[in-house]
């Protein structure tokens, strides 16, 4: 079985090596650099970095990848970049301090959370134009939309809540309370279960979403590791089903979780404060985005082993990858 | 001489070190027990004392276990080497190795034989270690286990070497105490084993510097990169430079003249 694993690798790496005219790459949103790293995802070597506006915090794809969204926090605006190009082509009204945000799969209507006001504002890609402002609680971060389409869902770190906002009507339906100060949400690919992490709680919640209860609480314990400093942040559903992942913050671990049974089958050291994460396009390898080391950690998904960690700027916060 | 005398005589040193080896199943046991109540141990106490930093050869964060696995494998390389120098010394007293240094074999040979005999039974001990590590978290790449041993017979010689050049000099059992304090632990506290150099660095230069000029330090990185499947060139070639400067005095040291000299000295 090892064995068979370790030949397929090697077959799989001498493809990757032989097939790759167009490198696929991740971007590296770097928080107090302002910049965006990129990293080449076959020499694992940060091959441009690009100045972008203030802040970088949550980044996202178009769904036909050829646009990046980045939330530019302080100069409240989220900017979009051609990726052909590499070139900023627009910066999107998205109301103060954007932090997080969600693209619906129309790939036209953004959901993001405005930290300092307690917003949602949703903006059309396309048109540049804000079609609403929710209010919810108070300094919204983690944001989601649902795979088909219909819910949209918010973090509000301090409130404590998942706030349920209808994408038809743009109406805040229901929520859910959570433990404290939740920072992301990850909706299942088949939409029926979302993923919580509580950063203060030290905890991540599986809700079910046609009923918006929370079925399970999943709890963290590192050996040598204070409670204190288990704070989830990041979640990544692997796209076998097999596995969650869980960013822990200043534990400097990422939890590997049995997403059927969801039992804690392993931490792997990281770089200091995991936040945010990322799959290879080929889904082989995850990437983290590590803080206050100013690395990205590489995972190995097959094994579950840490491979690699990467210099890029300072305090890395969001990353994406593009085939 | 011939060669077949040459590996009859090897052939004889090397299986008196082996049921040496094989009689003293306690001494096995200290081998591995040493180095695991470290790696147990001592590194959980200092898991977290350990700067998070990565250096090479590793590419990626590791745990302080993993950091020192290569050095606690050399030391164990470091204790069997002394140990059996301590055994030439009890040999001498007890009269065997006067049987075999009568030998009509040439006296450089026998002790190049001693040592690969050491090795040999070093290297086992070695594995042995590796794979109860593997049970506690250690995992360096399945290949990096091959590529370490031409490192670890390489260490395993220098060590050796060093402890039959010390044992040429040591008269009397009880000095062995002395190796233990002026030899063993200095080299083994002064080194890269149990903490990397840039964090010595940070609490005392000079000590950094007397760090840089321990063999012992260029033995373990040797390891610890080997263990990576990457070769360190210059603690390969500080590594080799010593073994045979070590070899060469330990085979002078055994010369028979100076042996028939000091005799009647002794009495």
């Amino acid at each position: 079985m090892k064995r068979s694993r370790f030949v397929m690798s090697l077959l799989a790496g001498a493809l990757a090596a032989a097939g790759t005219a167009h490198a696929s790459v991740a971007y590296i949103s770097n928080e107090k650099d302002d910049t965006l790293s990129v990293l080449d995802l076959n020499s694992w070597q940060v091959v441009e970095t690009i100045e972008v506006g203030e802040r970088p915090r949550g980044i996202a794809l178009s769904k036909d990848g050829s646009k990046l969204y980045i939330c530019a926090s302080d100069s409240d605006t989220v900017q979009v970049m051609d990726l052909a190009t590499r070139r900023i082509i627009a910066n999107l009204p998205s109301g103060a301090d954007p932090e997080q945000f969600a693209l619906h799969p129309d790939n036209r209507k953004l959901y993001i959370s405005n930290e300092d006001d307690a917003l949602v504002t949703v903006v059309d890609t396309q048109t540049h134009e804000v079609l609403a402002q929710i209010e919810v609680g108070v300094e919204p971060e983690g944001m989601a939309v649902s795979p088909d389409g219909r819910w949209a869902v918010n973090t509000s770190e301090t409130t404590n809540m998942l706030h349920w906002i209808d994408t038809q009507t743009h109406a805040l339906v229901d929520n859910t309370l959570v433990d404290q100060r939740p920072r992301h949400v990850e909706f299942r690919e088949d939409g029926q279960l979302l993923w919580a992490s509580a950063e203060i709680g030290g905890t991540v919640s599986v809700v079910d979403v046609p009923s918006r209860q929370i079925i399970k609480k999943l709890t963290f314990e590192i050996k040598g590791i204070h409670p204190d400093k288990i704070q989830p942040v990041g979640v990544k559903l692997s796209r076998d089903g097999r596995y969650a992942f869980v960013a822990l913050g200043p534990a400097n671990h990422v939890a590997v979780v049995d997403a059927n049974s969801y039992e804690v089958l392993d931490y792997l050291l990281v770089g200091r404060r995991v936040w945010h994460m990322a799959f290879t396009p080929d889904g082989r390898y995850l990437l983290t985005t590590n803080g206050v080391s100013g690395d990205v950690s590489v995972i190995n998904v097959d094994d579950l082993k840490v491979e690699r960690s990467i210099k890029v700027g300072r305090y890395p916060w969001g990353v994406v990858t593009t085939p | 001489m011939n060669l077949n005398t040459c590996l009859y005589a090897f052939n004889g040193v090397v299986k008196r070190e082996f049921w040496r080896f094989i009689q003293q199943r306690s001494r096995f046991l200290s081998a591995l027990v040493r180095p695991l109540l470290w790696l147990v141990v001592f590194a959980a106490g200092f898991r977290a004392a350990l700067g998070v930093a990565i250096i090479p050869p590793y590419q990626t964060y590791i745990t302080y276990e993993t950091y020192i696995a290569p050095g606690l494998c050399c030391m164990i390389l470091l204790f069997n080497g002394m140990q059996s120098s301590l055994s030439m010394v009890y040999d001498r007293e007890m009269g065997s190795m006067k049987v075999l240094l009568m030998s009509p074999v040439p006296r450089s040979w026998l002790l190049v034989s001693k040592l690969l005999a050491i090795a040999l039974i070093s290297i086992l001990q070695v594995y042995a270690f590796l794979g109860l590590a593997w049970l506690a978290g250690v995992e360096p790449p399945l290949w990096g286990l091959v590529t370490v041993l031409p490192a670890l017979v390489l260490v395993a010689l220098l060590l050796g070497a060093i402890g039959l050049f010390l044992s040429a000099r040591i008269r009397q059992l009880e000095n062995f105490a002395g190796v233990m304090n002026f030899v063993i632990f200095p080299m083994f506290f002064l080194s890269s084993a149990l903490y990397p150099l840039w964090k010595m660095r940070e609490s005392s230069e000079w000590l950094y510097w007397v760090c840089q000029y321990n063999p012992f330090t260029h033995a373990v990185e040797l390891v610890r990169f080997a263990l990576y499947q990457q070769l360190n060139l210059p603690a390969l070639a500080i590594t080799l430079g010593c073994t045979v400067l070590f070899t060469l005095l330990a085979i002078l040291s055994f010369n028979p003249e100076r042996t028939v000299r000091a005799a009647p000295a002794r009495g």
